[in-house]
């Protein structure tokens, strides 16, 4: 009984497949992404757009968890032969695509080969210069990027009768201040504690977080951030972290609630930070560039990139890179550029669609949205600030994390903290080097 | 008395056992022979080159002085979890095992925990004991206690402790609760009446006759402590502040999956196996001998 109602399921399925097939002629693009919220609701207003716009193809986003997560998906679909065509990489991930070579296909042959009009001139270099070889060759495609800016609570500055602060100096008086009137419990946080203390602070700068151009030429790069600058900017961080006129919140962005809650008023952390901050915040604020050392020469240089871009994974059809060719086209389209800014907060990556959203008077009533932008585009990014390509970045961070906690909890001092992540860093660069196609 | 079953055809038992079989061998024996394998190879994460280095893997671990250190802190953990949940249990299953009022409610309540996911029960503690969010943290720090699990590692691991041994409690509570109950009331009753006093009983009559239970419990709550308390590492503290809360499972899952190196990973798998078996033999060749069955 059961089994004939098993087959009459079966057959009617079969029926269905069949009369549905010829709606499917359109060829399927697999996009794995990691957005969630408004802003996947940006990625699944795309998808459909493009599905619109033409027939010939369609590109289905799937939501994989976080970033990496969704990394590990793919890689873990790749070695099991069904990869997706399009997979949202976080900018850690960089190196590690990279080298694998065969399991990926570079933007700009994937372009080259669809015959695909492509002109990398219209980007913003500061934008995909982190996603391309030394030689300008674009490998994968931005989609969604962002910088450290301070997010700074305005009403509680000015109960303390304080200005923004520019440099790092004037951040740790103000925060001070906070300290002591009201904010007993932080004075002022950061989340992404290496990228915001290391990654950032080095490029801003113009001091090198490795060397080869922080491993952009080449994988037998070293690390080389146990200098100075980095030293003296964390002894700061353990000595303040003592009485919580800074306080640490956390190794990703747990902590940004204690922005929004009031509880942190100047805090460090992704321009992508924006959607949160403003659905929660019950107060003024604003984002400022990140502050500098003034007794660094020549800083503040530019700032780099967070966020992710997108991989085409290798291993498809010619037929179907078209479509993926298409689909990228059709994203640096100008006007889309622009919808994607304002819906997400993310940064254009087109020089047009940034001068549009000048034009249109968007930054006027929206400053902080600008300050990224003008953070990347400070000064013409030099050897220390173009980006970042280590290998196993996403465990370097851990480790790097692993040693300030240390330093902050006043286990060991900030040097043996900062000689100990780039030590341990090193091996693990050295082992990525081994496993790396050459 | 004749205890072997007839079968008529050969095939018939082999047939009966298969599915069984089937599942042990795609499910156990399958990974766990690709686990060795790996642990052999040097490979980039997505498979495109690998090279064969005999015992690399396992070499490179074991002049690592912070996987010793891992190891170390892994059986800390483990004994603090089993400890600390079993004998919570017992305590709450001799007060429910007594006749009172409700009593079958605060047996429910007790066992309810179970069935909370690991990742879901992280969540919560860390809701309740975040240093700038939690409810509790904010009594602790009124009570003048320096609360900061994200920088203090002691405090990540109390925390840690805590919610794994919390949630396993429920499960042991449940056997005890059954152990108990199937202690005859007649031999209490006698060393009753020979005057012996309640705690008196309890350690001479009633824990002797549930070591089976305890034996049993001990062997699951330290297989537990080892590869069930990852979801809540991962939600309350993924492995930080330093390395402090960094246990053997986590260490495969972060190297592996988040480091790419999936040779060490692999081989790591392979120690963790042999450590857990051992573990397991010696509690049946040692333990099981103090049993009273």
């Amino acid at each position: 009984m059961a089994l004939r109602h098993f087959g009459a399921a079966a057959a009617v399925a079969i029926a269905v497949g069949m009369t549905a097939s010829p709606a499917l002629a359109a060829t399927e693009i697999q996009w794995w992404h990691a957005m969630t919220g408004a802003n996947n609701d940006v990625i699944v207003k795309l998808a459909n757009d493009f599905n619109a716009s033409q027939s010939d193809y369609k590109v289905v986003p799937t939501y994989k968890g976080s970033y990496p997560d969704t990394m590990n998906a793919g890689i873990a679909a790749f070695r099991a032969g069904n990869a997706p065509h399009i997979m949202q990489v976080f900018e850690v991930g960089t190196a590690t695509m990279m080298a694998a070579t065969g399991a990926v296909k570079p933007v700009y042959k994937l372009m080259a080969d669809a015959g695909e009009k492509f002109d990398p001139k219209i980007y913003l270099p500061a934008i995909t210069g982190y996603y391309s070889t030394s030689k300008g060759e674009m490998l994968s495609f931005p989609f969604n990027s962002s910088s450290t800016v301070m997010w700074v609570n305005l009403d509680e500055l000015k109960k303390v009768n304080a200005e923004i602060p520019k440099t790092w100096p004037e951040v740790f008086e103000v925060a001070k201040k906070l300290h002591d009137n009201g904010h007993p419990t932080c004075g002022f946080s950061n989340s992404w504690v290496t990228w915001v203390n290391l990654e950032q602070l080095s490029a801003w700068h113009n001091v090198p977080l490795a060397s080869k151009a922080n491993g952009l030429d080449g994988f037998d790069t070293k690390l080389e951030f146990n200098a100075p600058l980095q030293e003296k900017h964390l002894e700061k961080l353990v000595e303040l972290q003592k009485d919580k006129t800074y306080d640490y919140a956390g190794r990703t962005n747990q902590g940004e609630g204690r922005f929004t809650s009031g509880e942190c008023a100047i805090y460090l952390t992704s321009s992508a930070f924006f959607g949160n901050v403003k659905a929660q915040a019950k107060f003024n604020f604003t984002a400022a560039p990140m502050p500098y050392y003034p007794d660094v020469k020549g800083a503040p240089q530019n700032s780099i990139i967070g966020g992710a871009s997108l991989w085409v994974m290798g291993g498809k059809s010619a037929d179907e890179y078209k479509g993926v060719a298409k689909f990228l086209t059709f994203l640096s389209d100008t006007d889309r550029q622009v919808y994607i800014h304002k819906a997400s907060g993310y940064l254009p990556i087109t020089k047009a669609a940034y001068e549009k959203a000048k034009a249109e008077g968007f930054y006027k009533d929206q400053p902080y949205l600008e300050t990224p932008l003008l953070e990347l585009t400070n000064k013409e990014p030099t050897e220390n600030s173009r980006g970042l390509r280590l290998g196993n970045m996403v465990q370097l961070r851990d480790v790097w994390a692993e040693e300030i906690e240390q330093a902050l909890a006043g286990k060991k001092t900030a040097k043996q903290a900062l000689d100990a992540s780039v030590e341990r860093g090193n091996t693990m660069l050295r082992q990525f080097e081994k496993t790396a196609v050459k | 008395m004749q205890k072997q079953a007839i079968f008529q055809s050969k095939l018939l038992p082999f047939a009966l056992v298969a599915p069984q079989l089937a599942i042990v061998l795609i499910f156990f024996y399958w990974p766990a022979v690709q686990a060795v394998i790996q642990s052999f190879l040097l490979q980039d994460a997505f498979g495109l080159s690998t090279s064969f280095v005999w015992f690399e893997n396992y070499l490179e671990l074991f002049s690592d002085p912070a996987y010793f250190e891992t190891i170390i802190r892994t059986f800390f953990f483990s004994f603090a979890i089993a400890g600390s949940s079993l004998s919570v249990a017992l305590l709450l299953a001799v007060m429910a095992d007594k006749p009172l009022r409700g009593g079958a409610v605060y047996r429910t309540l007790l066992i309810w925990p179970y069935a909370v996911a690991p990742p879901v029960v992280g969540v919560i503690w860390v809701f309740m004991l975040h240093p700038s969010l939690g409810v509790l943290s904010r009594y602790l720090r009124a009570a003048g206690i320096e609360w900061n699990p994200l920088l203090d590692g002691n405090q990540a691991a109390t925390l840690v402790i805590l919610a794994a041994a919390w949630k396993q409690i429920s499960y042991n509570f449940l056997f005890f609760l059954a152990g108990l109950a199937s202690i005859p009331k007649s031999v209490l009753e006698a060393a009753a009446i020979d005057g012996a006093r309640p705690m008196r009983r309890f350690w001479t009559v009633t824990f002797p006759l549930l070591s089976p239970t305890i034996f049993f419990l001990l062997v699951v709550n330290i297989v537990y402590a080892f590869f069930d308390t990852f979801g809540i590492i991962d939600t309350m503290t993924r492995g930080g502040p330093g390395k402090s809360t960094e246990t053997l499972v986590y260490k495969v899952y972060n190297d592996g999956l988040i480091g790419g190196n999936l040779g060490s990973s692999a081989a790591q798998s392979v120690i963790l196996m042999v450590m857990v078996i051992v573990l397991t033999g010696i509690q049946f060749r040692f333990v099981e001998r103090k049993v009273t069955y």
